[in-house]
C-alpha cells in the first residue's frame, strides 16, 4: 500500500481533531474528518448556527480564548478543501477497521487504515433529588445554550458543582446579563484557596480564575463553598433548590439549575476499537491507554488525542492532536514537515500539572456519594433510584458494574450510562466498601448513541 | 480442601445456566448434595442474556413434550424460584410471507395440535384485524396463545440463587479443563487444579458441553450460534405476542417495560467463544426486516445491542438424557438458541432420571446416541423449522469477562462442524 494513500480517519472536529487534520493536510494527506456537530470547534469552541443576523464576535463567544478559537477557524478554512470533512455525522458503530456513520437519516460505512479518536469530554453528574426536572441542565449544556444559541437556560440560574468550567459558565452568564442566583460548591473553601495559591505558578490560569471569581463577587453572586445540593425543588419545572451545609439547609429561589462536577472523557468509540483501558486513580475514570504521543495500546492503527483520552483541557487538546498526527505519519512513513514534539509535550505537562491543582482545589467530601439518598433517581433513562443499586450490590456477582446493570437496569437506557455510569460506579464501590477501579466499567456496545431503525436500515449508495 | 469438599457431593453439575441450576435446585430439594461448577458466573451466559421468548410454537416435534412440560412449570415459577420472572403469556405468533414456508407452518399446526398444543390459525385478514401494526407482508400465521416471554436478565441468576438457597453448592469461576471416570466416580479438574469427584455427573455446559461429552467417549459437535439483538427505546406496550418468522430468521418482541427487541443474523465471537460482539451487517439486516413487517418502527431509536454464544447441534434439537457410555452421566445441552423455555423442565427431567431411574416426559427424540459418528447421517433428520426465537446468548452485557486460557475451544468444534455438517445445516436453514 502506498503510504500516502492511507485512509486516515479523524473523529471529532474540536481542537484536537482540527490540529491533527491540519498537520495531516499540510503533509499532503487528505484525512476524513467526521463530526457530530454542524460546525467545527467541538464543545469548547462551539459556533452559532449560520443564521443571517445571528452573529457574535469571537470575543463575545469565547472570551479569553477568542484568539485560539479564531486561529482554529482560520486553520480550518485553509485546509477545508484538502480534507474530506463531514459535519452533522454521528459515528455510531465501529468494528475492525471501519466505522458506521449516520447522517441525513442514512448510514454509511467508512473504512480506515489509521484512526485518530478526538471524541472530547462531557460533564460528570452526581444526582440529587429533583435533578430530572425540566430546567436542570449540565453546566456544559448551559454554556452551549449561550454559545450556540445565544440563550440562557433560565432567568434565575443556580450553578452547582466543581471545576473551572462551572465558574467560567457562571461568569459568562453574568456577562450576558443573567447573573447566577448562586454558585454552589461542595468543596471546602480552605482546600480551594490552598490549591488555588499553588496555581500562582501559572499566572495566566490563576489570573483568569481569579477574574471570574472576582467578577462574580463584584456582581453580588453568592459563592457558597462547602455547600451541597440537597434537592431541586419544583413540580412541573424548577422553582428552586435547597442547599445543605453541616446539616443546616437553606432554600434558594431559581428557575433553572446547571450541574456539573468536572468533566469526563467520552470513551465509547475507544471501547469499540478494543484497545486497552487503564484506571486513572486521579481522574477516577477508566481511560483508553496510549503512549505519550497518542499511540493506543493494543492496536497499531488507533491514535488518541484530546480530552477523550483523559481531561487536560483545550490547549493540551491542540497539542495532543498534533502529536497524534505526527505519531501516525511517523508510523506510516509519511514524510511531513519537521515537527519537534517538545513544545507540545511541555504544554501537556503543564496542563497535567494544572489539572492536578484543580483537582486538589475542587476536592469532594469523602462521603459525597454515600450521601446520595436511596430515593434519588440515579439512572434517569430507566428511572432507577440509588437505593435499588445499593440493594443489589454484592448480590450474586453484582460486585461489578455490568452485573449491577443487569440486575438494576442502571445504564440500560438511551444514554447507556454516559450520564449515570460514573456516579453509579462510585455508589456501588462505596456501598461495597471497595476501590472504584474494582467495580470495573460498563462495557460499550453499538450504537454508542441512539440511532433510528430507519437510519440503520438505509444505506447510502 | 476442594477434594474433601467434592467427596461430600452426591452429584456434580457442570454449567450454571438455567438447565444446570434447575437441576441443582431439584436435586437439592430432594435432599441430595449437589455441587455446581460454573466457569464464569452462574446465570450470566445464554441463560441470563437471551431473547426471552417462552415458546412452544414452531418447536421440533421431538422437543415438544419437554417443551409443554416446561411451559406448565413457568406458571409455577414463584414457588420454584421465588418470583414470576416477569413471565407473561402474551402468545407467540409465527408468520409466513411465502407459500413454500406456509407448508411448514401447516405441517407444524397439524402435528402439534395432535399432541395437544393449543394453536390458532390466522389468515392475512385476521392478522391485519388483530395486529394493525403489522404490514401486509405476512400471508398467514399460527398463534400459540399460552406462549409468552419473560425477563432472562433476572430469571437466569434467579435459578442460581434459588439453587443456592435450597442447599446446592455453587462454585463460580471454576473452569473445568479435564474429566475422567475411575472407580465408579467422575473426576473433574479445574484450571486452578482444584479437583472434584462424585458418582453422578450432569453435563449442562452449554456451548462447551460437546467437548465434555467427548471426555466420556461420546463427543457431540456443537457449532457456535451468536445471536444479535437490537433494543429500541421504550414505547407504549402495543406488540403483545412474540413474533417469529418461519424460515426468515427474524424475531421480535416488546418487553413489559416497552423496549422492542428484534434480531436477525449473527454477531461474531472470539475463537474461544467467550466474547462476542455485534456486527453492523446484522444490525442493518435486522432493521430492514423490522421495518418490512412493522413499518412504524423506522422512526424508533435503537439504544443498544447485545450478542452472545450458544451451541447448535447438527439437527437443531437438544440433547437431554443419560449417557450411552457411562452410568451416572447425564447430558442436557445443545439448546440451539431456544433453551430458555426448556430450562425448568430440564432440571425436573434430569432429576427424575437420576433419582427415579426414568421420567414420564417423552425424551426419546433427544438421546445423545443420535450423534454417534457412524450413525450420524441417518440419525439426524432435518429439523422442522429454524429455531429462531429464544436465541440464547452469553453475557457480553452482563459481566462475562474474557480469559486467555480457554481449553474448551468451540472453534475446534466449528472447524469440525464446518467440514461435516455444513451441507445439511444449510439445508435446514
Amino acid at each position: 500500500m502506498a503510504r500516502s494513500s492511507a485512509r486516515i480517519l479523524i473523529i471529532g472536529a474540536g481542537p484536537a481533531g482540527l490540529r491533527a487534520a491540519e498537520m495531516l493536510a499540510e503533509a499532503g494527506c487528505s484525512p476524513t474528518l467526521i463530526d457530530e456537530a454542524p460546525r467545527i470547534g467541538g464543545q469548547i469552541y462551539r459556533q452559532p448556527p449560520r443564521v443571517p443576523g445571528f452573529t457574535r464576535t469571537a470575543a463575545e463567544l469565547y472570551g479569553a480564548a477568542a484568539e485560539r478559537a479564531r486561529d482554529l477557524f482560520v486553520t480550518f478554512d485553509r485546509i477545508r478543501n484538502r480534507i474530506d470533512y463531514r459535519p452533522s455525522s454521528l459515528v455510531y458503530d465501529l468494528i475492525d477497521n471501519r466505522v458506521i456513520v449516520a447522517s441525513e437519516g442514512k448510514s454509511e460505512e467508512v473504512p480506515f487504515d489509521a484512526l485518530i479518536l478526538a471524541t472530547g469530554a462531557m460533564d460528570r453528574i452526581v444526582p440529587a433529588p429533583g435533578w430530572t426536572l425540566p430546567g436542570v441542565y449540565t453546566v456544559g449544556a448551559a454554556q452551549i445554550a449561550l454559545k450556540h444559541q445565544g440563550a440562557t437556560i433560565g432567568k434565575r440560574v443556580a450553578f452547582v458543582g466543581i471545576g473551572p468550567l462551572m465558574f467560567l459558565a457562571a461568569h459568562q452568564y453574568a456577562k450576558a446579563g443573567v447573573a447566577p442566583v448562586a454558585v454552589v460548591v461542595p468543596s471546602r473553601f480552605r482546600s480551594f484557596a490552598a490549591a488555588g495559591l499553588r496555581l500562582l505558578q501559572m499566572p495566566r490560569e490563576f489570573s483568569l480564575g481569579l477574574h471570574w471569581l472576582l467578577d462574580l463577587k463584584r456582581r453580588g453572586v453568592p459563592i457558597l463553598f462547602g455547600h451541597r445540593l440537597a434537592q431541586v425543588l419544583g413540580e412541573e419545572t424548577v422553582t428552586g433548590i435547597t442547599v445543605r451545609r453541616r446539616g443546616a439547609e437553606r432554600a434558594i429561589v431559581c428557575d433553572a439549575v446547571a450541574i456539573g462536577y468536572g468533566l469526563q472523557s467520552e470513551t465509547q468509540l475507544a471501547d469499540l476499537t478494543g484497545i486497552r483501558f487503564a484506571f486513572d486513580p486521579a481522574r477516577r475514570q477508566w481511560l483508553p491507554e496510549s503512549d505519550p504521543l497518542g499511540r493506543a495500546t493494543g492496536r497499531k492503527d488507533v491514535y488518541l488525542a484530546g480530552d477523550g483520552a483523559g481531561m487536560l483541557g483545550a490547549d493540551a487538546a491542540e497539542a495532543r492532536g498534533r502529536l497524534a498526527a505526527h505519531a501516525l505519519m511517523t508510523d506510516l512513513d509519511i514524510s511531513h514537515v519537521t515537527y519537534r514534539p517538545k513544545a507540545d509535550l511541555e504544554t501537556i505537562a503543564r496542563a497535567t500539572q494544572l489539572q492536578a491543582s484543580l483537582r486538589a482545589a475542587f476536592d469532594l467530601p469523602a462521603d459525597f456519594f454515600a450521601a446520595v439518598s436511596d430515593e434519588t433517581i440515579l439512572c434517569r433513562c430507566e428511572q432507577v433510584p440509588a437505593g435499588e443499586l445499593r440493594a443489589i450490590a454484592g448480590l450474586m456477582g453484582a460486585r461489578e458494574m455490568n452485573r449491577a446493570k443487569s440486575y438494576s437496569r442502571i445504564g440500560m437506557g438511551r444514554c447507556q450510562g454516559r450520564m449515570c455510569g460514573h456516579a453509579a460506579a462510585e455508589i456501588l464501590a462505596d456501598k461495597l466498601g471497595v476501590s472504584l477501579d474494582s467495580v470495573g466499567r460498563l462495557r460499550g456496545q453499538p450504537p454508542i448513541k441512539p440511532v433510528s431503525v430507519g437510519t440503520v436500515a438505509e444505506r447510502k449508495a | 480442601m476442594s477434594a474433601r469438599m467434592s467427596l461430600k457431593s452426591d452429584v456434580l453439575v457442570i454449567g450454571g445456566g438455567i438447565a444446570g441450576c434447575a437441576t441443582a435446585l431439584q436435586l437439592a430439594r430432594r435432599g441430595w448434595k449437589v455441587t455446581l461448577l460454573e466457569r464464569d458466573q452462574a446465570g450470566v451466559r445464554a441463560s441470563g442474556v437471551n431473547f426471552g421468548g417462552v415458546r412452544q410454537n414452531g418447536r421440533d416435534l421431538r422437543e415438544l413434550p419437554i417443551a409443554m412440560r416446561a411451559r406448565a412449570m413457568w406458571d409455577e415459577l414463584p414457588s420454584l424460584i421465588g418470583f414470576d420472572g416477569e413471565f407473561r403469556a402474551t402468545g407467540n405468533l409465527r408468520l409466513v410471507s411465502d407459500e413454500d414456508r406456509a407448508v411448514q407452518l401447516d405441517n407444524f399446526f397439524t402435528a402439534a395440535t395432535k399432541q395437544g398444543l393449543g394453536l390458532v390459525w390466522l389468515e392475512r385478514a385476521e392478522l391485519r384485524a388483530r395486529y394493525p401494526w403489522l404490514s401486509g407482508k405476512p400471508l398467514r400465521g399460527v398463534l400459540c396463545p399460552n406462549d409468552g416471554h419473560a425477563n432472562p436478565r433476572l430469571v437466569g441468576p434467579a435459578f442460581a440463587f434459588a439453587a443456592q438457597e435450597s442447599g446446592a453448592t455453587i462454585i463460580e469461576h471454576a473452569e473445568i479443563t479435564e474429566g475422567w471416570y475411575a472407580n465408579a466416580t467422575f473426576q473433574l479438574r479445574a484450571l486452578d487444579n482444584r479437583t472434584f469427584a462424585a458418582p453422578v455427573l450432569v453435563n449442562c455446559a452449554g456451548a462447551w458441553a460437546g467437548k465434555i461429552a467427548g471426555w466420556f467417549d461420546e463427543p457431540v459437535t456443537l457449532v457456535p450460534e451468536i445471536p444479535q439483538v437490537q433494543v429500541t427505546e421504550p414505547l407504549p406496550y402495543r406488540i403483545e405476542p412474540v413474533l417469529g418468522f418461519v424460515g426468515g430468521d427474524f424475531y421480535l418482541r416488546q418487553t413489559l417495560r416497552g423496549n422492542i427487541l428484534f434480531g436477525s443474523g449473527q454477531g461474531r465471537a472470539t475463537a474461544d467463544a467467550l466474547r462476542s460482539q455485534p456486527l453492523p451487517e446484522s444490525m442493518k439486516r435486522g432493521a430492514q426486516i423490522a421495518i418490512d413487517f412493522i413499518p412504524d418502527l423506522a422512526h424508533v431509536p435503537i439504544i443498544r445491542t447485545w450478542t452472545g454464544v450458544d451451541g447448535d447441534t447438527s439437527d437443531g434439537v437438544c440433547v437431554v438424557g443419560p449417557s450411552e457410555t457411562h452410568p451416572g452421566l447425564f447430558h442436557a445441552f445443545g439448546f440451539n438458541g431456544h433453551g430458555f423455555l426448556l430450562g425448568p423442565a430440564v432440571g425436573a427431567v434430569v432429576t427424575e432420571l437420576i433419582l427415579d431411574g426414568g421420567t414420564s416426559t417423552d425424551i426419546s427424540g433427544l438421546a445423545i446416541d443420535r450423534f454417534r459418528p457412524r450413525r450420524k447421517a441417518s440419525a439426524a433428520p432435518a429439523r422442522a423449522q429454524h429455531p429462531d426465537e429464544e436465541t440464547e446468548a452469553s453475557a457480553e452485557e452482563n459481566g462475562a469477562q474474557s480469559t486467555d486460557h480457554c481449553p474448551v475451544g468451540v472453534d475446534q468444534h466449528k472447524q469440525a462442524a464446518d467440514s461435516q455438517d455444513a451441507a445439511e445445516r444449510d439445508q435446514d436453514r
